[in-house]
C-alpha cells in the first residue's frame, strides 16, 4: 500500500513517517505472529486471525466520522450490539420493517448529531446516553443471546474470496471507503473543517447543524454495516455482543493516527488500528495469555505507539 | 458630507445594536458609494466590528435599516445572514483568521464556497491559486499545502486571496478588518495596490486598520467611529492625520481623578526593569506604583504580562527579573478565573490556603477570617459565603477574582483588562481598594481596553505592534496622546 495513500496535502517526510506508524505496528504484529506460528500465515490462517477485524473496522469508521467533526461517540458498541440483534431476529421474518428500522436509528443518530450542534451539547454526554438507549432496545428485543441471521449474509460471509481472505478484501474496502468519504469527498473536507474550526464554516454560510446531522447519519450508516457483518459472522447474536466496540474503535483510530481534535482523522489508518487491535488479541491467545490480561497488553500497544508518536512530534518541534 | 448624485450600494439608516443594557452602536448613518475605497478608523470598541459584523450578516441590527441597492435588507420578514450576505456579494476578510489548519489551501477555498462537481478539488486549488497569483504575484503557495504547516503571513495572504474569489456570486462588496496586520510590507503594498484595482472596477471595499498611512494611501473615504458613532465622515483630501486622530480621540479629561494620589517617589524600590531595546522604550515598576497598559487590544500587553508572571516561576532562565511574589487578575474570568464548582469563599481563599494551614490541614476559622474581611473590604453582594460561586452577578465575580489577588501574599499584583464587561458600581469600589492598596506599598500593572480607567494608573505605558511605543506620566495623559502612539506607524 502505498503511504500517500494515507496521507492528504503535500506530506513532509515526518508526516510520511507518522502515516506510516499505523502500518507499521500492524507489520510488526503479523510477523511476530507468523514466527509464533508458522500455520498462520496460509489463506485459512489469516482468514481465521483477521475475522473479527472485519466489523471492528467499519465501527471504527464510524468512531473517525465522529472524531472528524470534533466529538466523541461512546454509544457505537451498543449501536453495533443492537443492529445486530435486529439482523438476528427482525430481518430474517420480516426484512422491510427491518430495514426501516435500521433507517431510522440512522436518522436518530443524525438526530443526536444536530442536537449536539444546536444546543452546544458535549458529544459525549449525548452518546453515552444514547449508549443505554441501545442497550435498552437490544435487550427488549433479545432478552437471551439467540436469534439467527438470515442465510444469505451467513453464506455471504463464509465465502471463498479468490487471491486474499474475505477480511483483508473488507479492509481494503472499508479503508478505500471511508478515504473517499471522509478524506476526499467535499462533505467529508467540510466535515473535517468542521472539527478543525467551526467557526471557518460558519463564516462561511454554511448550516453547522446540518453538517453535524450529516456526520452522525454517516457515523450510524457504518455502525450499521459492521452490525450486519457482526451478525452474518456470529450467526446469532446478543445484546452485549458488541460493547467492548466503543473502546476498541476509539483506541484503533487513535492507534491509526486519529487525533481527539482538530479534525485530523487518518481513516486508512484506522483500519490498519482496527486490523492491529484484533490481531493483538489473537497473538495473545497464541502466547496462552489469559483472556483477563488482553486488555491490559492491547492497551500497552496503544501506549506504546502513542508514545513513538509523541517522540516524533518532540523531535520535529512540534509541541 | 461627500455628495454623490448616484444611490449607493449600501447605506445604513440609523443603525443600533445593543447587547444586553450596553449600547454598541449608536443609530449609526453610513452610505458606501460604488467603486470608491472606504477607510475605517476607530479605537477599540468604537463599534467597528458590530457594525462590520451586521453588514456582513453575521450580527442582526436592534433598530434602523440597512439599504442594498436601495431595497431594505433587514426589514421585518427579510432574512439576513451570512448566507444572503454573500448571495447579494458583501464578503468579509476576519482579523482573526478563519482558514482549518487541518486542510489544505484547495479544500479551504471549497469551504468557503463550495464548488460542485467532482473535480471541485483541482478546481478550487486553481481558482486560489490565480487569485493568489493577481493579488500576491511571487507568492509561492501550493494549493495542497496544508494551511497550519504555513506561517502567519501566508495564512492571511490565502485568506485575503480566498475571499476575493468570484467563485458563487459576484463580488461588489470586500470588508478587510485588518488585512494587513499579519504581512511583510512587500505583501501589505500588493494588497493596497489590489485594492485599488479592485475598486476601479466599480466594486466597494471597506478598509479597517489601525496603520494610518495605509488609509491615507488607498482610501477615497475616511470614516471614524467612537462610542458606537460616526464621528467624521468626509473625503480623503479633506483630511490628514492630526483631524482623524483627534476624531478618535477627543474626550472630556477627567480631572476629578487625577490629583489625587501623591506621585510615588522614584527612588521607590525598583520590582521590574526590563531594559529598552532599538525600537521599544524601558519598562519600570517600583513598588507602590500603578502601572497602566494601554494601545489596541492585542498590541503585546497580555503577553508582557503573562512573562511576568512566567519570570517569577522559572526565574533562572528568564530575561525579565521580578523582585516580589505575584499574583494574576484574569481577564476572562469565566476560563481563566473562577473555580465554577466552588463555593464564594474557597474561590476568595483559593491563592491564600499556604497561608492558612494548621498541621498540613486548612484551618477553616483562619480562613472564614479571611473570607469575612474581605467580603466587607469589597462590599461583596451576597447573604452567604458558602453559597456557589455563580451566584453571584459577573461584577461580583469580578470582586472575587481580586479579593483572591490582594488576599495572596503578592507585592505586585497583573491585571489583565479585568474591568471587562463590569457595572460602575464595582467599578468605583475596585478603583478605590487598587487607589488604598498602592498607597500601602503593593504595586498594579493594570492593562485595560478602557481609556477612562488608565486615569488611575500614575505611569501609562502604550504598546504597538508588541512594543512599548510611549510612557506617558498621568499629569500628561490626554487619550489623543495615546490614540496617536497607537496609530502610528512602525518605525520599519
Amino acid at each position: 500500500m502505498s503511504l500517500s495513500f494515507l496521507l492528504q496535502g503535500h506530506p513532509s517526510k515526518s508526516a510520511y513517517l507518522r502515516a506510516a506508524l499505523p502500518v507499521l505496528a500492524l507489520g510488526g504484529l503479523l510477523a511476530a505472529v507468523f514466527y509464533r506460528q508458522p500455520m498462520a500465515m496460509s489463506y485459512f490462517g489469516l482468514n481465521l486471525l483477521l475475522n473479527l477485524a472485519i466489523p471492528v473496522a467499519f465501527a471504527t469508521m464510524a468512531q473517525v466520522v465522529i472524531l472528524a467533526v470534533g466529538d466523541l461517540d461512546l454509544s457505537i458498541g451498543t449501536f453495533v450490539s443492537l443492529t445486530a440483534t435486529i439482523g438476528a431476529t427482525l430481518l430474517p421474518t420480516n426484512p422491510a420493517l427491518a430495514i426501516v428500522v435500521l433507517l431510522a436509528l440512522i436518522g436518530v443518530y443524525a438526530l443526536a448529531g444536530a442536537l449536539v450542534e444546536w444546543r452546544k451539547l458535549p458529544s459525549i454526554v449525548v452518546t453515552l446516553g444514547l449508549s443505554f438507549v441501545w442497550l435498552g432496545c437490544a435487550v427488549l428485543l433479545l432478552p437471551v443471546p439467540g436469534g439467527r441471521a438470515p442465510a444469505w449474509m451467513v453464506d455471504a460471509m463464509r465465502f471463498k474470496v479468490p487471491l486474499a481472505p474475505l477480511p483483508i478484501w473488507v479492509a481494503l474496502g472499508a479503508a478505500l471507503m471511508g478515504h473517499w468519504l471522509i478524506t476526499r469527498s467535499s462533505l467529508g473536507t467540510r466535515m473535517r473543517g468542521l472539527g478543525g474550526h467551526a467557526a471557518a464554516l460558519a463564516r462561511a454560510g454554511q448550516s453547522l447543524v446540518l453538517l453535524r446531522a450529516q456526520a452522525y447519519a454517516l457515523a450510524g450508516f457504518f455502525g450499521v454495516v459492521a452490525g450486519m457483518l457482526l451478525v452474518g459472522q456470529a450467526t446469532s447474536a446478543d445484546a452485549n455482543i458488541a460493547s467492548r466496540y466503543t473502546l476498541v474503535s476509539i483506541a484503533a483510530a487513535i492507534l491509526g493516527g486519529c487525533e481527539f481534535s482538530g479534525g485530523r482523522v487518518s481513516p486508512a489508518g484506522a483500519v490498519a488500528g482496527a486490523l492491529t487491535m484484533t490481531l493483538a488479541a489473537s497473538f495473545l491467545t497464541f502466547l496462552n495469555v489469559p483472556s483477563d490480561w488482553q486488555i491490559g497488553v492491547q492497551g500497552a500497544i496503544l501506549v506504546l505507539v502513542l508514545g513513538l508518536r509523541a517522540a516524533m512530534d518532540l523531535l520535529e518541534g512540534r509541541k | 458630507m461627500v455628495e454623490t448624485p448616484q444611490e449607493p450600494l449600501v447605506h445604513a439608516k440609523g443603525l443600533c445594536k445593543s447587547f444586553g443594557s450596553v449600547q454598541v452602536l449608536q443609530k449609526v448613518e453610513l452610505r458606501i458609494d460604488r467603486g470608491l475605497c472606504m477607510g475605517l478608523a476607530g479605537h477599540n470598541g468604537a463599534g467597528k466590528s458590530t457594525l462590520m459584523n451586521i453588514l456582513c450578516g453575521t450580527l442582526q441590527p436592534s433598530a434602523g435599516s440597512l439599504h442594498l441597492d436601495g431595497r431594505d435588507m433587514v426589514q421585518a420578514g427579510a432574512r439576513w445572514d451570512v448566507r444572503e450576505a454573500r448571495r447579494v456579494g458583501i464578503r468579509r476578510v476576519f482579523q482573526e483568521l478563519s482558514l482549518c489548519d487541518n486542510l489544505t489551501l484547495a479544500e479551504n477555498m471549497h469551504i468557503a464556497s463550495p464548488l460542485p462537481g467532482a473535480r471541485w478539488r483541482q478546481q478550487a486549488g486553481a481558482l486560489l491559486m490565480a487569485q493568489l497569483d493577481l493579488i500576491f504575484p511571487g507568492h509561492a503557495l501550493k494549493a495542497h499545502q496544508l494551511a497550519g504547516d504555513l506561517p502567519i503571513g501566508k495564512r492571511q495572504m490565502v485568506e485575503i486571496a480566498r475571499a476575493f474569489v468570484d467563485a458563487d456570486h459576484p463580488l461588489r462588496l470586500m470588508i478587510l478588518d485588518e488585512p494587513t496586520s499579519s504581512l511583510d510590507q512587500r505583501s501589505a503594498d500588493q494588497l493596497l495596490a489590489h485594492i485599488r484595482r479592485f475598486v476601479d472596477q466599480g466594486c466597494s471595499c471597506i478598509l479597517i486598520t489601525h496603520k494610518l498611512d495605509e488609509i491615507f494611501a488607498v482610501a477615497d473615504r475616511v470614516v471614524t467611529m467612537k462610542d458606537g458613532r460616526v464621528v467624521d465622515d468626509c473625503l480623503r483630501t479633506q483630511t490628514d492625520r492630526r483631524r482623524l486622530v483627534s476624531a478618535m480621540g477627543q474626550k472630556e479629561d477627567l480631572v476629578q481623578s487625577r490629583e489625587k494620589r501623591p506621585a510615588v517617589q522614584s527612588d521607590a524600590r525598583e520590582l521590574v526593569h526590563i531594559p529598552a531595546t532599538a525600537d521599544s522604550l524601558a519598562l519600570v515598576v517600583r513598588s507602590g506604583e500603578v502601572i497602566g497598559l494601554a494601545g489596541l487590544a492585542g498590541h503585546g500587553q497580555t503577553a508582557l504580562l503573562v512573562k511576568l508572571f512566567r519570570a517569577t516561576q522559572q526565574s533562572s532562565s528568564s530575561s525579565h527579573k521580578v523582585g516580589c511574589q505575584l499574583s494574576f487578575v484574569a481577564g476572562d474570568r469565566q476560563t481563566d478565573g473562577i473555580f465554577p464548582l466552588w463555593s464564594i469563599a474557597r474561590n476568595m481563599s483559593q491563592a491564600a490556603l499556604g497561608g492558612l494551614q494548621r498541621h498540613g490541614l486548612l484551618d477553616l476559622a483562619k480562613e472564614r477570617v479571611l473570607v469575612d474581611d474581605w467580603r466587607v473590604r469589597l462590599g461583596l453582594r451576597t447573604s452567604d459565603v458558602n453559597f456557589p460561586v455563580l451566584s453571584l452577578s459577573g461584577g461580583n465575580q469580578q470582586k472575587v477574582l481580586f479579593a483572591r489577588a490582594l488576599s495572596a501574599d503578592a507585592g505586585m499584583v497583573l491585571m489583565d483588562d479585568p474591568m471587562r464587561g463590569v457595572d460602575v458600581g464595582t467599578k468605583q469600589d475596585v478603583y478605590q481598594l487598587i487607589q488604598a492598596e498602592a498607597a500601602a506599598g503593593r504595586s498594579f500593572v493594570w492593562y485595560s481596553t478602557e481609556f477612562e480607567e488608565l486615569y488611575h494608573c500614575d505611569r501609562v505605558y502604550v504598546f504597538n505592534s508588541g512594543r512599548i511605543v510611549g510612557e506617558i506620566a498621568r499629569a500628561e495623559l490626554t487619550e489623543e496622546k495615546v490614540v496617536h502612539m497607537s496609530f502610528e506607524v512602525s518605525a520599519a
